[in-house]
């Protein structure tokens, strides 16, 4: 890569086809992609666009068919057994039987690290997720959108430098994730980690992202990639700026571009 | 009328009550074995008939005057027990001699019971030791009346011995027997059950790790262990007894057949609990097979393990009664049943079977606490 931040992640001509019952089904298609230290991308797309796919092979929880992709600079197979990403899912997919300390834990007790180290990195990454003082409780007791914040935590805990989120605010009502969108940014700009945010609402995407990689379905492949020229510093207010509804309706043209041969 | 709360039962228990006053006595006389002159007759409840009526319907009418449950409910349990009591004791002597009167009012007593359970049932307890002490004393009260009515007919009709003992038979049984019981409690329960069952869990428990491990178990052995779960004890046991002797050690090995496939089976299904999202989380740590295994699937597959461990906690105590008519020493709960049966002394075969209705309720209760203990987390469990 040229320039001055080497390539966090880097697909080139990336293709996946799962075998069906139906037959073969082409989940992506060709995708070119590079994402640079400190950025913030978001994919966003009609259900079946290949989004969340996109996200698992990057985190080699698929295996591609066709194609190259490499995360830190090795395969993603490597990557991921480096741990060097946090995954967020849908869901919070807490341990019920563990208390939200042990649930941020669970990461670092797999990867070994003493009781002491431990405990300062729950300490931290439940600061950092202002769930300070719920350490005691289970994941049941919490609302969900505590629970996702614990979730994003258990992720952050073991200071990996990529931050893959699929569709983490999905469930909650709209005050909670405009909270939880606020508070990711100012985490980002806090730790500067690199983060890719799977997501389906058009505010969403332009308000946390500074690319946003728009995504059309059958095959699944990227159809634009929108550089936000919003500043990194974003009140909830920028939302009703010109600027903000600009790149807006850049990401929905692109999205209706995608599905005009379908209609 | 603000002060009358009529309910149907106090309503009944006085209608059958006046009825059973109107049909005359309440057993009939017979001849007494030590009168000096010939053909002397001595009456039951020659001093209790009228006390037995008058208790039945003050209780009855206390009842439906307007006052907090709980006063009614402490005047019917007196009321309905006090009669219930007299009954019984008032039937000493003239078994088999009861009349229609005993039982209307047997029927009345029952009838006033049911009331105050009914009463204390709908009582909404406030503090938590009231709530405890409601939930002890309303099965109390149900259980102590199927002990009472079980009492009373069989006195009071005759029935005989060997069809249906008197549960203050199979007491005085159990109390006179201790040293008996307690020596078939230790080489049933103590040795085949608690051998068995913790051997055949375990069995259980390791082969379905096993064949989660290794796939060519999962398709071979899972067959035949579902043959096995098939087998007929009854067939089984004498076998059992020829291979490892009369002693415990066949019992147990009975019991290990009858526990190994509920915990094989239960564990496999609790392996494949854990959702795909949580297994993908496991893996993005790049968690290896044993990590995984502890720190996710066997807490998911908990609430299934503890299934089994409960279906085997009766199971292993009906193989090995079971399995020791085939065979044992001449001790164990088995033996006893089927000695007893042949000997004609239904008291004990009744006695035996209080004692292992008992330990099995315990046996019971114990896992099911413990599974209370490890898996409060589950939505069964924190109500929620």
């Amino acid at each position: 890569m040229t320039g001055i931040s080497p390539a966090v992640v880097a697909a080139s001509k990336l293709g996946l086809t799962f075998q069906t019952n139906d037959g073969p089904v082409q989940a992506l298609s060709n995708v070119d992609l590079t994402i640079g230290k400190g950025e913030f991308v978001s994919f966003i797309g009609p259900s079946g666009c290949g989004k969340t796919t996109l996200l698992r092979v990057i985190a080699d929880l698929e295996k591609p068919t066709s194609g190259t992709i490499s995360v830190n600079g090795m395969t993603a197979e490597q990557a991921r057994e480096k741990r060097a990403y946090g995954y967020v899912f849908q869901a919070a997919a807490l341990f019920p039987w563990r208390t939200i300390e042990r649930n941020v834990a669970l990461p670092l007790e797999i990867m070994g690290l003493s009781r002491a180290a431990q405990a300062e990195r729950i300490k931290r990454t439940l600061d950092l997720v202002n769930l300070s003082g719920f350490e005691k409780k289970y994941p049941w007791q919490l609302s969900g959108g505590m629970q996702q914040r614990a979730s994003i935590a258990r992720a952050l805990a073991f200071d990996a430098d990529l931050l893959l989120m699929d569709e983490p605010f999905g469930a909650l009502d709209e005050i909670v994730r405009d909270h939880l969108n606020e508070q990711l940014l100012e985490l980002w700009s806090r730790t500067n980690k690199t983060i890719c945010f799977v997501t389906h609402s058009i505010p969403e995407a332009v308000y946390l992202s500074t690319r946003i990689v728009v995504m059309s379905p059958r095959p699944g492949r990227v159809s634009d990639i929108i550089e936000s020229t919003l500043p990194r510093e974003r009140p909830l207010g920028i939302r009703e700026t010109p600027e903000f509804l600009a790149i807006a309706a850049r990401v929905r043209d692109g999205l209706r571009a995608g599905h005009s041969y379908d209609d | 009328m603000n002060w009358l709360k009529p309910s149907w039962q106090a309503v009944l228990a006085i209608v059958l009550c006046l009825i059973a006053v109107a049909l005359g006595a309440i057993a009939a006389p017979k001849v007494d074995p030590l009168a000096q002159s010939a053909g002397t007759l001595i009456y039951p409840y020659a001093a209790t008939s009228w006390l037995i009526f008058g208790a039945l319907l003050l209780a009855a009418l206390i009842s439906m005057a307007r006052m907090p449950s709980i006063v009614e409910a402490v005047v019917l349990f007196i009321g309905a027990h006090l009669v219930a009591w007299l009954l019984i004791g008032g039937i000493a002597g003239f078994e088999g001699l009861a009349r229609a009167p005993y039982f209307l009012q047997l029927a009345a007593a029952w009838l006033l019971g049911w009331r105050c359970v009914a009463g204390l049932s709908s009582l909404r307890a406030t503090a938590k030791w009231e709530r405890t002490a409601l939930r002890l004393i309303i099965p109390a009260i149900f259980g102590a009346w199927i002990l009472i009515i079980w009492e009373a007919v069989t006195r009071g009709a005759g029935i005989p011995f060997i069809l249906l003992p008197p549960p203050s038979a199979i007491g005085a049984r159990i109390a006179g027997s201790l040293p008996v019981l307690g020596a078939d409690v230790r080489q049933t329960i103590f040795k085949a059950v608690i051998f068995g069952y913790v051997v055949g869990s375990a069995a259980g428990f390791i082969t379905a790790i096993l064949a989660d491990r290794v796939p060519f178990l999962r398709r071979g052995l899972l067959p035949i262990g579902n043959m096995v779960s098939a087998l007929p004890i009854i067939g089984v046991a004498p076998i059992m007894v020829m291979w490892f002797g009369f002693d415990w050690q066949s019992k147990a090995a009975v019991v290990i057949i009858m526990t190994f496939f509920p915990m094989l089976v239960n564990t496999v299904a609790g392996l494949a609990a854990s959702g795909h999202m949580e297994r993908d989380l496991m893996r993005t740590y790049a968690s290896g097979y044993l990590p995984t295994l502890i720190k996710l699937r066997l807490p998911a597959a908990a609430p299934f393990i503890f299934n089994a461990l409960k279906i085997n906690s009766t199971l292993a105590l009906i193989g090995a009664i079971v399995a020791e008519f085939f065979g044992t020493p001449v001790v164990g709960m088995g033996f006893r049943i089927s000695t007893e049966v042949g000997r004609m002394n239904i008291d004990m075969v009744w006695a035996e079977i209080a004692v292992a209705a008992l330990a099995g309720s315990v046996f019971y209760g114990v896992v099911a606490l413990v599974e209370r203990a490890v898996t409060f987390w589950h939505p069964s469990v924190r109500g929620g």
